[in-house]
């Protein structure tokens, strides 16, 4: 039988993998009959746009040698809005809900890289409650991002039912977003200065009584997913990138940290209040995605840590600094003073003037550095906004990521990389 | 739980990056320009020594900038050299960034850092798609945002916001056509300058500024 099976190997043209099964060895190679050449040819194969696993409008042209991927390469800007060259055009404060449709499943982490970078130019600090409630609700955010990652990632290996679970906990901190900022998901809730408004009355306890509970549904998850042996089978040692490549071709955040590198913007670089919280950064070390997955799912836990934290040190105070050349007057005031009125009008027709400079801001985002390169020119518009999108890097890194891998693990590696498309594409 | 300080490692930084800002000025010839801006290091270098600056950033253990976080394009028309192109560099060992401006115009080529950190093909080409900067040395310059067949670039200062075609399907010829872009409603872009802060001549009374300039000259 092995001798059969190393023929059938000398002979072919194109090898598929070394180890061909057992079963896929022919009985008998006859003697007396011609000799059988098993051609394969190499062929493309389009994965997406309209793939349900490709994570939103992804086209990959897959090169396939049988079911073994030899090249993968990515066409991407099927959903480019030129959302750049439209900020060019709208004042900073009308720039500012552009950044939710970026990510839309963090919203909020990409709205506070634009506040930040424009509070830096403008050389305003926030009061302490913004600082606040913009770390809790980032946190928020991430928890809201990984659990759709890590459920979508759960569904393209075959396991609907974390799906299923993940929806109804998203919906619970939708409506946490929902009460704060009025949307569920475009919330246009942090803005340069600090935040829109307050928090309603009593949502902090919800939020409490939240992250009290949301532990348990970790550990449900992990007790679908973690053990599982198919899990396993679909992940581990699945698009393996050491640390050397990670940080070549640009990689952070979760994906980062699996790979072995302790990195963590809000550790290393601490923006608004994160450096009084403290939480742990989980790291891994083989880069391969079943890591990927145990780093977000560490990252939830630690994320929970940080809500309880904030909601344990929030104060009552401002939550946008009390200059009315940066934040609108409250309504009641518009109806008697006419100052606030004219303030009002300005705000919304012109905007304030920015400083001329330049900054690259960066935050930790739930899928890595999102980073905002803002020129400004002492107008009332930016004069120009890059906008560092994360899963752009690692996009690229298909190519590497899923070379002589499988089909079926293209799905795994594009899953555990947390793509969305309305950032990777802007 | 104990307050910690503010940014506990802001002042060190600081004082890291400006002692980095003059070195470059010291030892670097072809650096122009090297100041730490609201706490960010910048730095302007000639493009033809670009490599080595950056050979020099990624593999010196003092500089160890292992990661190229971004790389993008700002446009100034009324330059003789009209781009910028500009590269975030980030280094994890020592926990510093530094911001590196190289200025180039529509038909110099910048040389292409590919080949020292592999994720430059992507952020180049998309910096060649939406600016036109050509990168010599990158072998896949290839638009990358925008539509198959598209002309132009669209983040350059005189490219419109509007563009200048618009595309539908057509029910009757079954597939997808482009025409030139018809706006239902002017574009409107509105002019905040304020005539209290400097500005004399108002839009669209310089006729009658000039005549009350003369009258005042002649009389």
């Amino acid at each position: 039988m092995t001798e059969l099976k190393n023929t059938f190997i000398e002979t072919a043209d194109t090898v598929l993998r070394q180890d061909v099964p057992e079963s896929l060895v022919p009985e008998k190679v006859a003697e007396e009959e011609p000799r059988k050449v098993v051609e394969i040819d190499s062929h493309a194969l389009n994965f997406g746009p309209q793939h349900p696993s490709a994570h939103g409008v992804l086209r990959l042209v897959l090169e396939m040698e049988g079911e073994v991927v030899a090249r993968a390469v990515p066409h991407i800007g099927l959903l480019h809005r030129g959302t750049e060259k439209l900020i060019e055009y709208k004042t900073y404060q009308k720039a500012l809900p552009y950044f939710d449709r970026l990510d839309y499943v963090s919203p909020m982490c990409e709205e506070q890289a634009f506040a930040l970078a424009t509070e830096k130019l403008l050389g305003i600090d926030i009061p302490e409650r913004a600082k606040w409630l913009r770390v809790m609700f980032a946190e928020i955010t991430r928890v809201l991002n990984h659990i759709l990652n890590l459920t979508a990632m759960g569904l393209d290996c075959g396991a609907v039912t974390p799906a299923l679970w993940g929806y109804e906990e998203r919906e619970k901190l939708l409506e946490f977003y929902e009460a704060a900022s009025g949307a569920r998901f475009h919330a246009n809730y942090f803005r340069p200065g600090g935040v829109a408004r307050d928090v309603p009355a009593g949502l902090e306890d919800k939020i409490g009584a939240w992250a009290k509970e949301f532990p348990k549904w970790i550990d449900e998850l992990e007790g679908l997913l973690t053990e599982n042996r198919i899990w396993k089978q679909r992940t581990v040692g699945i698009g393996v990138f050491t640390t050397e490549q990670a940080l070549a071709w640009g990689f952070s955040g979760p994906c980062l940290r699996a790979s072995g590198v302790p990195w963590d913007l809000r550790r290393n670089q601490p923006y608004d209040n994160y450096h009084k919280v403290e939480f742990n950064v989980p790291v891994a070390r083989q880069g391969d995605c079943y890591d990927r997955y145990l780093v977000r799912v560490a990252e939830m836990r630690e994320s929970v840590k940080i809500i309880e934290q904030c909601l344990s040190q929030i104060r009552p105070g401002d939550v946008k600094v009390q200059d009315p050349k940066f934040s609108p007057p409250p309504r009641a005031e518009m109806k008697r003073s006419m100052e606030a009125l004219i303030h009002h009008f300005k705000l919304f027709s012109e905007g304030y003037h920015v400083p001329p400079g330049a900054t690259y801001t960066a935050v930790e985002s739930p899928k890595g550095e999102f980073g905002v390169y803002l020129v400004a020119d002492g107008s009332n518009r930016p004069y120009r906004c890059k906008i560092r999108p994360t899963g752009f890097a690692h996009l690229q890194a298909i190519d590497e990521l899923s070379r002589r891998g499988m089909l079926a693990d293209m799905v795994a590696i594009i899953g555990s990389l947390d793509l969305v498309f309305g950032e990777v594409d802007r | 739980m104990a307050e910690l300080p503010v940014n506990p490692r802001q002042g060190r930084l600081e004082g890291r990056l400006s002692a980095m800002a003059f070195t470059f000025m010291a030892t670097v010839p072809a650096v122009s320009y090297a100041a730490v801006e609201k706490g960010e290091l910048v730095v302007r270098i000639e493009r033809d020594h670009l490599l080595h600056f950056f050979e020099l950033l990624r593999d010196h253990p003092s500089y160890r900038f292992e990661q190229l976080m971004d790389l993008c394009g700002v446009d100034f028309p009324e330059r003789p050299q009209r781009f910028e192109v500009v590269y975030n560099l980030l280094s994890v060992t020592h926990n510093h960034r530094i911001r590196v401006i190289v200025q180039t115009d529509e038909v110099t080529p910048v040389p292409s850092v590919h080949h020292l950190w592999p994720c430059a093909t992507w952020w180049e080409r998309e910096c060649y798609d939406l600016f036109g900067v050509v990168f010599s040395g990158q072998p896949d310059m290839r638009r990358i945002l925008t539509d198959n067949g598209f002309e132009g670039h669209p983040l350059r200062k005189d490219f419109p916001l509007t563009g200048y075609e618009q595309v539908r399907y057509d029910v009757e010829r079954r597939q997808v056509v482009k025409e030139p872009v018809s706006l239902t409603q002017d574009f409107r872009d509105f002019d905040f300058v304020s005539p209290w802060e400097g500005m004399l001549t108002l839009p669209g009374d310089e006729k009658a500024h000039e005549v009350r300039q003369g009258m005042k000259r002649s009389g």
